[in-house]
């Protein structure tokens, strides 16, 4: 029965993850209609950015003679968290300012192609060989690089299962996100507005809504909140890589899609429960279909419901 | 003899929406029916459910004698029913006359591996069907436009050749969606002539979408009145145009009051 | 006509095809013969792939999975049959009939692949449709890596050399003559028709679904064709060599071509080919020049270079072979903004 729980616990603590990349994927369907490829590597970018970072404002490991105090580590965590989703935030504005905006008014197919052509910039300009050394080597070359602790891992046993505060912390950041998110969504005049946006971006402009402001804006929360996963992500599996996004970011996508592409609380849903399969399955049969995993659901959602858990049918007027 | 389209009874609900209530239509061959009533009043959503866009909630579609209810569209269109759109739905950026030949191909089983080998009978069923082709362009006069890309028409060649592409897959009923829309007197006057002249030279039914009542009633034999789903009026253009609920439907009960105009008490119409 | 004759024509191109190639085989270069094989294979791919992308406007990003379908079929074929020599053959004919057999075979398999990948997917429209094809190419390229059989990761090494000038160019004929023929039939006009306007085309009579799975088929039989080339090229069938980067590849390929454009396709295939070599010492950049590639490509020329239209439209080769017009398809599909609410404007 703790094993139940203990793939459970652990279910929740990576579908976080999923939850908050996915939440990137489904604010942007909702408003441009548009599948972000490149939503899988601004998560990359984030951890990338932790890592520069931490590197930059010098972290001192746990095990070091003299451990960094508790109010230094948080200042130092948050610091970094905050400037690595502000750094994502950046990215995300430039790749649909200068990618996706142009391509507005041609069919989506283009911009599919541009967010995929996007994608394969960021994940193999990373891989190339460090071109400038200091004050960061960047960028950082098709090595593996590992995410320096920024705390001590307390492992913590929980009615026989067994967790740690990394769990812990992770899970808290994430849902306080995802809270934060949810405020936003419906109850600000900027959620009331992206909702208007992805319900019909015409009639939302006609009726005097900034519509490239509010596409902006959903683009910045959306990479912000997916640097966030990328940090809380790297600390508790330091290896980062730049194809590492890659995974994760299809995962997150079609835990959008289970959830009902387009749909905030089914994005949520949707990664928490792609999570929990996933270790489910991996735990009791052979983990090496891990991945398969995701996309067999995915295949299984497409042709059985193909909107999801919460999304909505919308059919073409003839 | 069966009647090409007999509808019977047939109810679109749409979640808690009734669209169409209990529409009831049977045509016989070459009759020209008129299908009127105010916007929203389930006019295109009729032609949804005869040509298998929609299934019906309740009722039976019969094209030829066969019911259709479960079928898709392109089965039931080799059925012998064609529709024209109420927004002009041709391949634009296709020929008028790839438009046309594609529908000659109708329900024609795949080919495809004929098209691949270029075996005898491909090229003999190609040559078939590019005369065809050629032959209901001319009828609609746009045999001039045959390699012109269907895009850069003029809107009311455009509405012909949607007509000519429906003809081409050979039905016993035409749906004509709002034919004369957006085209000017003269344009209409010409269309007026040119369904009327289909209908002799092809022998079909042909059913008529219309709101230009000039067209309506000047093509019609026969009419019937839609309003919120329901038919409120059956019969020939010369009372329908009198009939005070279609008046009503159309102008409101304050012009029925300002004509003195009585109202029949309600029944139950079929 | 008589039978005769048309037959020969149906045949002509391969047989002028096959006597020309010999003759190049003889006397070009092995380094020249190595690019022209990719090429080729290239060429193939891109071509077959434009029938679904192009043609029929679905966006399919699984290519590869049906790459490494045939081409696991067709080594598989090669390999077991290694030894063998038919009655009243030489050794060096049996193989060539052996490979033809694995070639049949690789098609076959592929286009049953394709079958049972487009059968459920096809239902799905655009971005679900891409998605789609990419998980299950992935999906096979995960079978494929799991099975003992196939020899999982390393996959089967030591494959005959079979693929010379002559069978990649018959290849390149067959399937360039493949799309000619559907392009300029009905069937093939049903396509675009289902490009252009899906619901239109189905109330006009033609089985929609049906012809899309048609058209996903012949792709993937020839896409199979083209893994079982590359394979016997390189003498090496591995899953890593049919990622969904391949399949991006070939997406590519097709787009700066210009979707639905057979000249388009072949031109494209072969720049790139040729480009791909010459940048084979930037290796690490390669990657990134496709990407700023396909994002300024999109940004400034989204029809590709021939747009919908084909090298033989054009005024001068018109006059040369005396052919009138192949009914143009007009603007391409990614120029021309197609508002998802349906009708003209």
């Amino acid at each position: 029965m703790t094993e139940f729980f203990q793939h459970a616990v652990n279910g929740l603590s990576v579908g976080t993850i999923y939850a908050l990349i996915a939440l990137g994927y489904t604010m942007v369907y909702g408003v441009l209609k548009l599948i972000n490829f490149a939503h899988g590597d601004v998560y990359m970018v984030g951890a990338f950015s932790g890592f520069y970072l931490a590197d930059l404002i010098g972290v001192r490991s746990p095990d070091d003679a003299n451990p960094p105090g508790g109010l230094e580590v948080f200042l130092k965590a948050s610091f970094i968290t905050l400037a690595a989703m502000i750094i994502c935030s950046i990215l995300g504005f430039a790749i649909e300012r200068f990618a996706y905006r142009p391509l507005r008014t041609r069919p989506r197919l283009n911009s599919l192609i541009t967010a995929i052509g996007v994608s394969f910039l960021l994940e193999y300009g990373f891989q190339l060989r460090p071109l400038i050394h200091s004050p960061i080597e960047f960028p950082p070359g098709p090595s593996p690089r590992f995410f320096p602790t920024l705390l001590e891992r307390v492992p913590m046993d929980i009615l026989g299962v067994s967790t740690s505060n990394y769990d812990i912390i992770g899970f808290t950041v994430a849902l306080l996100l995802m809270l934060g998110l949810q405020f936003i969504v419906y109850r600000t005049r900027f959620g009331t507005a992206m909702r208007a946006v992805s319900f019909d971006p015409q009639v939302a402009g006609l009726m005097g809504i900034p519509v490239n402001r509010i596409i902006s804006g959903t683009f910045i929360l959306g990479s912000a909140l997916a640097a966030a996963a990328g940090i809380l992500n790297a600390a508790a599996r330091p290896k980062i890589d730049p194809l590492f996004g890659l995974i994760p970011g299809l995962k997150a996508f079609v835990a959008a899609v289970l959830g009902g592409i387009g749909s905030v609380p089914g994005a949520m849903v949707g990664g928490l429960v792609l999570g929990t399969a996933e270790e489910f399955v991996a735990g009791y049969t052979d983990s090496s279909y891990r991945d398969a995993i995701a996309f067999t659901v995915l295949i299984l959602v497409l042709l059985v419901r193909p909107t999801g858990i919460f999304g909505r049918v919308t059919a073409e007027k003839v | 003899m069966t009647a090409p389209l007999d509808v019977q009874n047939v109810t679109m609900r749409f979640g808690g929406l009734k669209a169409l209530s209990e529409f009831t239509l049977v045509m016989q061959p070459g009759e020209l029916v008129g299908l009127i009533g105010p916007n929203g009043a389930g006019k295109t959503t009729a032609f949804n459910a005869i040509t298998g866009v929609y299934e019906p909630s309740e009722g039976e579609v019969k094209v030829g004698g066969v019911r259709v209810n479960q079928e898709k569209p392109h089965q039931i269109c080799t059925r012998g029913i064609a529709r024209t759109f109420q927004n002009i739905r041709l391949f634009k950026q296709l020929t008028a006359l790839d438009n046309v030949r594609i529908a000659c191909h109708a329900g024609a089983e795949s080919g495809f591996f004929d098209a691949l080998f270029l075996t005898g009978h491909h090229r003999k069923e190609e040559v078939r069907i590019l005369a065809r082709a050629e032959e209901y362009l001319e009828v609609m006069g746009l045999a001039h436009r045959r390699d012109e890309i269907s895009r850069n028409l003029p809107y009311g060649e455009q509405r012909r050749l949607e007509i000519a592409r429906a003809l081409a897959t050979g039905p016993k009923v035409l749906c004509l969606d709002e034919p004369a829309a957006g085209m000017n007197a003269a344009e209409k006057t010409n269309l007026m002539g040119l369904v009327r002249s289909i209908r002799d030279r092809f022998g079909l039914a042909i059913l008529i979408i219309e709101h230009d009542m000039r067209v309506a009633m000047g093509i019609s034999e026969r009419m019937l009145v839609l309003d919120h789903g329901i038919t409120i009026a059956q019969g020939k253009p010369e009372a329908i145009r009198k009939n005070p609920k279609v008046i009503e439907a159309y102008l409101g009960d304050a012009y029925l009051e300002e004509k003195h105009i009585a109202v029949p008490p309600q029944e139950n119409s079929k | 006509m008589g039978r005769l004759r048309l037959l020969s024509r149906s045949i002509l191109p391969f047989i002028v095809g096959i006597v020309i190639l010999a003759g190049l085989q003889s006397v070009m270069p092995p380094v020249f013969a190595v690019i022209l094989i990719y090429m080729g294979v290239n060429v193939v791919l891109a071509v077959s792939l434009n029938v679904v992308n192009g043609f029929t406007g679905q966006f399919s990003l699984g290519h590869a999975g049906f790459m490494a379908v045939g081409a696991y079929t067709a080594a598989k074929i090669t390999l077991s049959l290694s030894g063998v020599q038919f009655p009243l053959l030489g050794y060096g004919v049996s193989q060539q009939v052996i490979f033809a057999i694995a070639l049949g075979a690789a098609m076959a398999t592929a286009a049953a692949a394709g079958f049972l990948v487009g059968m459920p997917s096809l239902r799905l429209r655009g971005d679900y449709l891409a998605i789609v094809t990419l998980g299950f190419g992935e999906i096979i390229r995960s079978i494929i890596e799991n099975m003992k059989f196939l020899g999982q990761a390393t996959g089967l090494s030591g494959l005959p050399q079979r693929s010379n000038l002559i069978w990649v160019g018959v290849s390149v004929i067959a399937t360039v003559v493949m799309a000619y023929r559907l392009a300029s039939s009905t069937q093939g006009r049903a396509l675009f028709a289902i490009r252009e306007d899906e619901i239109a085309a189905e109330a006009m009579g033609v089985d929609t679904t049906g012809y899309k799975v048609r058209a996903f088929v012949i792709s993937a039989a020839y896409a199979g064709l083209a893994g079982a080339l590359i394979a016997h090229a390189i003498q090496l069938s591995t899953p890593r060599m049919f990622t969904f980067i391949r399949s991006i590849e070939v997406v590519v390929m097709v787009v700066l071509g210009g979707l639905g454009s057979i000249s388009g396709a072949i031109v494209a295939a072969c720049t790139l080919t040729v480009a791909l070599e010459a940048l084979r010492e930037f290796q690490a950049y390669r990657m990134v020049a496709y990407a700023l590639l396909l994002i300024i490509l999109m940004l400034t020329r989204p029809q590709g270079i021939f747009g919908t239209r084909e090298l033989w439209d054009l005024p001068f080769f018109r006059k040369l072979f005396r052919r009138p017009a192949l009914a143009a398809s007009g603007a391409a599909p990614t120029e021309v903004r197609d508002d998802s609410t349906g009708g003209a404007r």
